[in-house]
């Protein structure tokens, strides 16, 4: 491959690297992470990483809002004009759920908190293994 | 562990990276995402609906179990919280905390001791060292209606521009929560009492499935809202247009109730006393 088709390569593909990135720092907290809080603002991430891959599988060059005006006749309507609505509908709901989910991730690390004292992963397993 | 655990990570990436060489170029127009059904959705969607916006159509009446069940997960996260957290034994404390309002000067009531639950010019408080602060409770007091009325407009006007019952519901569980701030707990949970909140959050997802279940009693198949046409005195087009809205409504008062009893059950560890 020449110099130009590798740079046509990363100006095509280079969105995808990015949300990989976040991918792998959100997995990263996720795995190596030993507060569980850490862990959940980990998954978080790779949510939010997940979210910004669909918006941008949504869009295409030059197009307009999934938005039409109601003058516009609908026959005339150009799928390649307009982007594509059906992602944003997807992470509409994934966003909020993100939201509840974590409202109960929390609610657990607090109960652990309760009866651990404290959120340190390996510590918690130390109070397990001697109970 | 930690090598490991970097490797797994790193390989994980590298098979990622690896995979989008397949992947469709930014901004493609006949990428496969948007070749099967989207096209469908874009070119039909205004006659079929009379939605200008295609996001809202698409979520509220093409795939309209997807999201109904998408407000049952959020009611059930909800629930979740409420049974981890809520703690009903309560023993009386020692004694009360009994701010005057006017001077800001604090009473401590010991056990048997008495002042009137309901008088004015006292308010109770939890932890003595939460300070008075005016300036924050007249900001917030006066952002916060425009926020709840922002946040209506989002629900209302969610068929013609970015907008609908998720993003409203949470605009205006945040001017609750932002009350809970800027106030605190107690009184927010006079203006909007747990029971509340938790009939609320039932009662949205009660919308959004009943109005399902009527289509259903009207003959039609389950949430094909022309079939409300003929209760709702338009043609089945508009029928359309006007069961989104009513299933927008149903989510956003079922996420505004769900915001709100995540936070209550959150921000006092489930004792509905203290708010941060």
């Amino acid at each position: 491959m020449t110099a130009a088709g590798y740079i046509n390569l990363i100006i095509a593909k280079y969105n995808y690297w990015i949300y990989i990135v976040l991918m792998c720092v959100g997995l990263w907290g996720m795995i190596v992470k030993r507060n569980l809080v850490k862990k959940i603002i980990g998954m978080n991430i790779l949510q939010t990483a997940i979210i910004l891959f669909y918006v941008s599988i949504a869009t295409k060059k030059g197009a307009a809002l999934p938005i039409l005006a109601h003058h516009i006749g609908a026959h005339r309507t150009d799928p390649a004009t307009i982007i594509n609505p059906l992602p944003h509908v997807l992470m509409l709901t994934a966003i909020v759920v993100s939201v509840a989910t974590l409202g109960v991730a929390l609610a657990l690390t607090i109960n652990i908190y309760k009866r651990y004292g404290t959120l340190e992963e390996d510590e918690i397993h130390d109070l397990m293994r001697n109970a | 562990m930690k090598r490991f655990a970097l490797l797994a990570v790193l390989l994980f990436g590298a098979l990622l990276v690896y995979g989008t060489t397949d992947f469709p170029d930014w901004g493609d127009p006949s990428s496969p995402a948007a070749t099967h059904v989207s096209p469908h959705y874009i070119r039909h969607s205004l006659e079929e609906t009379a939605v200008p916006n295609i996001v809202t159509a698409v979520l509220a009446d093409y795939r309209g179990y997807d999201t109904m069940f998408e407000t049952s997960v959020i009611f059930t996260a909800g629930l979740a919280c409420f049974f981890l957290l809520r703690v009903f034994a309560r023993k009386a404390p020692d004694s009360r905390l009994y701010r005057h309002r006017a001077t800001g000067i604090t009473l401590r009531i010991e056990q048997g001791g008495r002042l009137p639950e309901g008088a004015r010019e006292f308010e109770r408080i939890d932890s003595q060292w939460v300070p008075y602060d005016l300036i924050i409770r007249t900001a917030c007091r006066l952002v916060l209606p425009f926020i709840q009325l922002f946040a209506l407009y989002v629900v209302a006007h969610g068929h013609h521009s970015p907008g609908g019952g998720f993003q409203g519901g949470v605009i205006f569980g945040a001017a609750v929560i932002l009350y809970a701030i800027s106030h605190d707990l107690r009184s927010t949970l006079q203006m909007l009492p747990e029971r509340r909140t938790v009939l609320m959050s039932a009662g949205g997802v009660l919308i959004y499935a009943g109005t399902g279940l009527i289509c259903l009693l009207l003959g039609a198949q389950f949430l094909d809202y022309a079939a409300l046409a003929g209760i709702l005195g338009v043609d089945p087009i508009m029928a359309r247009s006007h069961g989104i809205f009513i299933v927008e409504i149903g989510v956003a008062i079922a996420v505004m109730a769900v915001m709100v009893s995540l936070y209550y059950n959150l921000a006092s560890v489930g004792r509905f006393d203290e708010g941060l």
